[in-house]
């Protein structure tokens, strides 16, 4: 959910449009048009048949409009019957008090008849600057808040929880979850050995979500996911597998490479930007990881082509034909059961994201679902 | 003068320290980017001293302990350390975080410490100074901005980055998070114990500080009245290093007086 309408040179200018970019950027006027647009194109999803509509959380950027993906949900879970509400996720440590995901993710759950998928992330490393929370602490964070959180879904309370960094004396949540024992968890991922060692634990099997990235490094992870499951004894299903990626179809290929190409080249090459210290604060990842970051550096920071990223798999666009053979090829090769399509990204304006939403919902998604 | 090189466990972490010289001790405390080698003002110093260079728990060579979580367990760290090594009447001196360290320690035991030198510290906020975000500018930026002198600064990011020089960048850089990321490089509880610190203290500021600006001075003037607070002209944030003669004098004539 971009700022759409962002002066994209004033984005370039500053480097990044996150943490530093002045909110004098940010119109309230364009702001309450591109909300109602947004929420609109996601109830839309639900009449074209899209099985879940999905929000996320980011904050203090023009990338993303929702700090509060709960803000969100809660509109959707209204104005919505069938579909089922994916927020990937809610970023926990960010929280001073994780409890607070845990009543308002029931509250949506209840209000909507079971009807929320609940995703937790670390929150990405920008937001370890403009939320101030020590990114050395995050994992830690991270794994007490998750286990806060499903305690307060699953044990009758009162209960008090003693961690490390937070405590409460009386755990005792209204309400309880709709679903049983507790909504679906999913863990969002840019790729991460510790993480899928976590979500694919017997004791807790999550969805892991592997979002925007080539698909040779989805490939990777799905395939990591599933060894680790098979390493601790159990075969993954694939509804345990997913995949994030942004998707545009259009009459032909050339067609939707030439109108899909300023709107994505401002989403990958604007809004995603940022530098190394602000993506990477000290511990938000191991300094293995850092270091091979930092050797990948000249690659992952420049500018990338819509050719070069449909390349990558980390676009998929084509004629319907193209990107339903696409899907296919990469189905038979990971066995994702989630396939979640940005199907508007950067600039992408209404008429478009309508269109493409239209185009994949009727001549790609069904022959999909049959796979 | 020669220094030694040893590990020293304490509280279970391995420190790497640097001694050299004779006299009274004189327990130098170093800021974020470490301590990793024998610069010309301990040398000095250690003409007139005994000089212990510790690498904090944390950073170059020494452990990273579990425990380490925050600035007090370093305070409590170095406490035990100058009752395991039997310091008594030591010169503290503490550059940057570890002038913030220096006063953690003091307000909590004074009883082995003879005075204190700060150097640029952090540790306090003082309204309308904001310090530079050392985790957000770019390694290099942080680099010229420790010093007055642009060559200095040139020299420094001359030399050439080692597989283990960057690791231990990247070490440092970590601990540093832990102890420094929020509240940023302060104590909110500090301040209200100053009072505590029963020995003379002595600052000394680089006025061309663009870490932590030389304003910071006039709030420091105030929690500590009695205390001799000298202003460096045309030096950064390393008076230590960038006016090392000067520097050491004035050590030595405020610890041996």
């Amino acid at each position: 959910m971009p700022y759409a309408e962002l002066d994209l040179e004033a984005g370039r200018k500053n480097g990044t449009v996150w943490v530093t970019l002045p909110n004098s950027n940010f119109d309230p006027q364009v702001g309450h048009r591109l909300y109602n647009r947004f929420l609109d194109e996601l109830e839309y999803g639900e009449q074209l048949g899209f099985d879940v509509v999905a929000v996320n959380e980011h904050h203090q950027t023009a990338y993303g409009l929702m700090p509060s993906p709960i803000v969100t949900a809660s509109a959707l879970a209204r104005r919505t019957t069938k579909a089922k509400i994916a927020i990937l996720g809610s970023a926990l440590p960010l929280r001073s008090h994780p409890l607070t995901i845990a009543e308002e993710h029931a509250m949506i759950d209840v209000i909507s008849g079971g009807r929320l998928i609940s995703g937790f992330v670390r929150g990405i490393g920008a937001e370890y600057h403009t939320f101030g929370v020590n990114p050395t602490f995050s994992h830690d964070r991270f794994h007490e808040a998750h286990d806060l959180i499903v305690r307060a879904w699953t044990e009758i309370g009162p209960f008090a929880f003693h961690g490390h960094h937070y405590n409460l004396q009386y755990v005792n949540l209204w309400p309880r979850p709709y679903q049983k024992p507790h909504p679906p968890i999913w863990i969002p991922s840019q790729g991460s050995k510790e993480t899928i060692d976590w979500a694919s634990h017997p004791d807790r099997k999550y969805t892991y979500l592997q979002t925007f990235s080539p698909s040779k490094v989805v490939a990777r992870y799905l395939k990591m996911y599933r060894d680790t499951c098979a390493g601790y004894g159990y075969q993954a299903k694939d509804s345990q597998l997913g995949w994030s990626v942004p998707v545009y179809v259009s009459s032909s290929d050339s067609k939707a490479i030439e109108e899909a190409r300023a709107h994505f080249e401002a989403f990958r090459n604007v809004f995603i930007r940022m530098p190394l210290e602000m993506l990477l604060p000290p511990g938000y990842t191991s300094r293995e990881s850092l270091k091979n970051v930092m050797k990948a550096k000249a690659q992952m920071f420049g500018d990338v082509t819509i050719e070069q990223a449909i390349d990558l798999g980390l676009f998929v666009c084509g004629s319907a034909e193209t990107v339903r053979r696409v899907f296919e090829g990469h189905w038979r090769e990971m066995r994702f059961g989630n396939l979640l399509v940005s199907c508007q990204f950067g600039t992408l304006p209404a008429d478009l994201t309508r269109r493409n939403m239209e185009m994949f919902a009727r001549e790609v998604m069904p022959a999909l679902k049959a796979l | 003068m020669a220094f030694s090189q040893s590990l020293i466990e304490v509280d279970g972490c391995k420190v790497n320290l640097r001694r050299g010289g004779s006299g009274q001790p004189l327990l130098f405390l170093h800021g974020a980017s470490g301590a990793p080698a024998v610069l010309p003002f301990m040398e000095k110093l250690a003409e007139r001293f005994d000089v212990l260079v510790p690498e904090h728990p944390g950073y170059g060579l020494s452990d990273e302990p579990e425990w380490l979580e925050n600035i007090h367990d370093v305070a409590y760290f170095y406490l035990d350390f100058l009752r395991s090594l039997r310091l008594d009447k030591v010169t503290l001196v503490g550059s940057s975080m570890g002038g913030w360290m220096a006063m953690e320690m003091a307000v909590r035991d004074t009883s082995r410490i003879g005075s204190l030198v700060l150097v640029a510290p952090a540790g306090i906020r003082a309204p309308g100074v904001e310090p530079a975000d050392i985790f957000l500018l770019p390694p290099e930026e942080v680099v010229r901005r420790l010093f007055f002198d642009p060559k200095l600064a040139a020299a420094r990011l001359a030399e050439p980055m080692t597989p283990e020089g960057l690791d231990m960048s990247l070490k440092n850089r970590h601990t540093t998070a832990r102890l420094a990321w929020e509240p940023r490089l302060y104590d909110p509880n500090l301040a209200k114990w100053l009072h505590r610190i029963d020995v003379p203290v002595k600052i000394i500021w680089g006025k061309e500080d663009r870490i932590l600006p030389a304003a910071f001075a006039d709030h420091y003037r105030k929690l500590f009245p009695k205390a001799d607070i000298e202003i460096v002209p045309d030096c950064g944030h390393l008076p230590h290093v960038e006016r090392a003669e000067r520097f050491c004098d004035s050590v030595v004539r405020f610890a041996c007086k």
